[in-house]
């Protein structure tokens, strides 16, 4: 019997070290693939052309009031954020990327047609953003708010948040005042989203610190979270309802959104088939929240969904259907550091029947994507074109010493009371130290089974700067996914994406007419081989991010897709029978 | 953190009459069941009002294990049927402090928190607190999979407030608050000597020991009385040294400090004990102060 235990006992503690083995195993398989035979093993390879394609930009990080500065990394590790655009309408997607610095200039990359890019943002009125007193910029959304066939842009920030109307895709106004923006907002998110369906884009303004903080001027220390999974003192949310003419009304409160959590993402999309977009938003500190939008008025239903438990820290926010059955997923991207800290990135998926109340099951660590590092942005996009949405996923967050980091004191003053934690001056100084630095990011394939593998070091994806933004589109115009980086403290990234011969693909650029021309909104279902997938026109996801509002959709081997469902924003349904593959399907919303 | 289940026999109190010998009963050093309802109870109330687990099936999961691995331990190796209450503790230990979204670590780390009162034991006892052990096993063999918890409960003051009174009535009357309060003490003043060491605010070396994993920590797994010496003077004594301990592992940056400590100290302690107490052939083990204990 003794011997039996001691046998039982060495198996229950050798049981992970088989599984640490299996795993590394496999990944050794992973990372000694060449080009070649990554394309054939997993259909898809990175190449990283960032620097080649003019992409020189150099990222510069605010200076906040020396209270904090022996916090310094710490607070100013956000603030790089790239979204893609098609500014000028030229029918190639641009990029658009925010500086932080004071006096530091955002960039504004033209899609020259040729693989390269050329920045136009001090010639168009988008560059000098950031002087002093104006805060520093967090990132960018872009969405048609005058219907006038081109996309202007909200420019948030820790500081005064900024509309700018796009003249023609040959300069911008700026139109904040007339549009009835608050002076200061510490915003971490943003989103355009048609919530009332009036055909007019609302937006949405999601608060981190409090409004109330100006980080370059502090009153007194006592401005982090009063709670490293509960705080409820962050900053405000904002709903701004568009009047048309350039104006908008502030109606969060009266509309039941009402959140002091601290927002670093949000997305909008017809989560239950309603035709109203909800809203979701994932908040460092603490649980996401789920507004459920009947048309006129949200209502939280967080904790009634399932997604109200179990606090964690929430960066970033992407909707995909990864199953191919017709419904979105909401991955939420969270904190993941060995042995101190394992919450797990969640991937909310819905499990209730049809025509029962909505409800989540956080289904990430079943589906073999859960643990990414210190989690920042996420998107879903088909990669490698097989008919399933993959999912890119960046990440690292203070990039200093290689050798010493700050966790143990991180963690000190995380298991803290309300009154340790929120003092600043309570936390000790970081002096040089990493906090989850140097990550390996995450490019997770899926298997068309609900399985994903991680495949980013076999596929090219090996930098290790400290991602935070990451939206996806078609550079080309060659119908691949590339994938576009911001980097806190370091360069933007454009990965160029080959896609294995014979993986078919369909494009979808849509129009609104009664609904808001962006098309912001507009849920198009592709069906073929028995299947559908389902995707929706973003004004925003990811962390501080937005991919090419044109939809991609991969097909595998397809000979043919057999039609494409797409509902608009207004409640008008459309039905294209048979449409051509490997071509982008340029849709105007039927009258 | 596998605190207190059963009690050793006692004297038979003197009869009462009324509510206040109920009262008195319930909260008696004889009341195996007082430590499961206390813990239990911190968990119901800090996941109804915050939401503070995993989730509620991971946690069963762990608790479950807990039970079955040692209804079948005990009846294969001492032939008989265990009062499960040490166990569901141990469990519900597990479901509370070990952080991950996979499920398979909570029953591993509640079967080898288990298996290990059976298989590691020097003259007839477990050396280390089952928990406390799997926990820190956990940490060194699969650190990419688990973590523990490090976060407060909501950020009211009053809950912990509440926790630390209630915890203190009972710790008291079950004799083992003498432990509690020199960890307790022993972490304050040593945080002081921290703060002198790094240069860094006291309320930061302070801030630990406001969250719940320390609430866990000195009101259950330092005071379990299987896996603690004898007399009452060792017991204020390791309660002191695991604390010197402590500082040391904070010092070398250490998250998960106080686990370690125990897993060094407590051991050497117990042997010692053992060791001490066979050679003097004192008192059978009967002998030893009733408190928070821990069954098997």
């Amino acid at each position: 019997m003794r011997l039996a235990l001691v046998f039982l006992f060495a198996a229950l503690l050798a049981t992970p070290l088989v599984y640490k083995h299996i795993q590394a195993r496999d990944q050794a398989v992973s990372i000694t693939q060449d080009q070649a035979s990554a394309i054939n093993r997993y259909g898809f390879v990175f190449q990283e052309t960032g620097k080649a394609a003019g992409l020189n930009f150099k990222y510069v990080s605010p200076v906040f009031d020396p209270k904090i500065k022996h916090i310094m990394p710490e607070v100013a590790s956000m603030g790089a954020a790239v979204s893609v655009v098609d500014f000028d309408k030229d029918g190639w997607p641009d990029i658009y990327v925010t500086n932080s610095g004071e006096g530091s200039h955002n960039a504004l990359y033209r899609n020259m047609h040729d693989g390269t890019f050329q920045d136009f943002a001090m010639e168009v009125g988008l560059g000098d953003v950031n002087q002093a007193g104006t805060g520093a910029s967090t990132g960018s959304v872009w969405g048609d708010y005058d219907n006038d066939g081109y996309e202007d842009v909200l420019l948030y920030k820790w500081g005064r948040p900024e509309l700018f109307h796009n003249d023609g895709g040959k300069h911008f106004t700026r139109v904040t005042e007339e549009a009835g923006l608050p002076p200061w907002v510490n915003a971490n998110t943003a989103i355009w989203f048609d919530y009332d369906g009036d055909g007019k884009l609302d937006l949405f303004l999601g608060g981190y610190y409090s409004e109330n903080i100006d980080l370059w001027h502090l009153k007194d220390t006592k401005i982090m979270p009063d709670s490293f999974e509960y705080a409820k003192n962050g900053g405000r949310k904002y709903l701004f309802h568009n009047l048309g003419g350039g104006r908008f009304e502030e109606v969060s409160e009266r509309l039941g959104i009402n959140s002091r959590r601290w927002s670093l993402a949000a997305v909008a999309a017809d989560l239950r088939g309603t035709g109203h977009p909800d809203l979701f938003i994932a908040n460092d500190y603490g649980v996401s929240e789920l507004f459920l939008n009947d048309g006129k008025q949200f209502r939280e239903e967080g904790k009634e969904t399932g997604i109200g438990y179990a606090p964690k820290s929430g960066m970033s926010a992407a909707v995909g259907d990864v199953l191919n059955d017709g419904r979105f997923g909401v991955y939420v991207s969270n904190i993941s550091e060995p042995g101190i800290l394992i919450q797990g990135n969640n991937f909310w998926l819905p499990d209730n029947k049809p025509g029962e109340a909505p409800h989540y099951a956080n289904m990430a660590n079943s589906m073999g994507f859960a643990l990414g590092g210190w989690s920042f942005g996420v998107q879903f996009g088909d990669l490698n074109n097989d008919g399933y949405q993959d999912l890119y996923l960046v990440n690292g967050n203070v990039s200093l010493d290689t050798k010493r980091n700050y966790w143990y004191d991180f963690s000190k003053v995380a298991g803290g009371n309300a009154g340790i934690i929120q003092d600043a001056s309570n936390w000790p100084p970081i002096d040089g130290r990493s906090l989850a630095g140097y990550q390996q990011k995450k490019v997770f394939m899926n298997d068309g089974s609900g399985q994903f593998k991680e495949v980013a070091q076999a596929v090219g994806v090996t930098d290790l700067y400290d991602g935070r933004s990451v939206a996806l589109a078609d550079f080309w115009n060659r119908g691949v996914l590339d994938a576009v980086v911001a980097n806190q403290n370091g360069p933007v990234l454009l990965y160029k994406n080959t896609v294995t011969p014979g993986n078919r693909w369909i494009e979808f650029d849509l129009e609104g007419q009664s609904s808001n021309r962006s098309a912001v909104g507009a849920a198009v279902r592709v069906f073929w081989n028995g299947q559908q997938q389902l995707q929706e026109v973003s004004g925003g996801s990811g962390f501080c991010s937005q991919n090419d509002h044109r939809l991609h959709f991969g097909l595998g081997k397809a000979a043919a897709v057999d039609h494409v469902e797409i509902r608009w924003p207004s409640g008008k349904t459309q039905t294209i029978a048979g449409p051509e593959l490997d071509k982008l399907h340029k849709i105007k919303e039927p009258s | 953190m596998t605190p207190a289940a059963s009690t050793v026999p006692q004297p038979a109190p003197a009869p009462k009459a009324g509510l206040s010998a109920a009262i008195g009963r319930f909260f008696s050093p004889d009341n195996r069941y007082l430590p499961p309802m206390f813990i239990t109870t911190i968990l119901l109330v800090s996941q109804v009002s915050f939401g503070v687990l995993e989730s509620f099936s991971r946690t069963l999961l762990a608790i479950a294990t807990a039970m079955a691995f040692e209804l079948t331990l005990s009846k294969l190796v001492y032939k008989k049927w265990p009062n499960l209450a040490s166990a569901y503790i141990t469990g519900i230990s597990v479901g509370i402090l070990c952080r991950t979204p996979a499920y398979w670590p909570f029953a591993l780390t509640s079967a080898i928190a288990i298996t290990s009162k059976y298989v590691i034991r020097w003259r007839g006892r477990h050396l280390w607190n089952p928990s406390n052990f799997a926990i820190c096993t956990m940490l060194l063999i699969a650190p990419e999979f688990f973590s523990t918890l490090m976060t407060q409960w909501g950020n009211a003051v009053y809950p912990m407030l509440v926790i630390w009174v209630l915890g203190a009535i009972i710790s008291y009357r079950v004799k083992r608050f003498h432990i509690t309060a020199t960890y307790v003490l022993s972490f304050l003043a040593l945080s002081l000597v921290r703060t002198m060491i790094t240069g860094h605010p006291f309320f930061s070396e302070v801030a630990p020991i406001t969250g719940p994993p320390y609430q866990l920590y000195i009101f259950f797994m330092i005071t379990d009385p299987r896996t603690t010496v004898s007399t009452r003077r060792g017991q204020i004594l390791v309660a002191f040294l695991v604390a010197v301990a402590e500082m040391s592992f904070r010092l070398a940056h250490n998250v998960d400090a106080p686990y370690y400590a125990l897993t060094v100290v407590g051991p050497i302690a117990l042997a010692i004990d053992i060791w001490r107490t066979s050679k003097k052939k004192a008192a059978p083990q009967a002998s030893q102060k009733p408190a928070l204990q821990a069954a098997v």
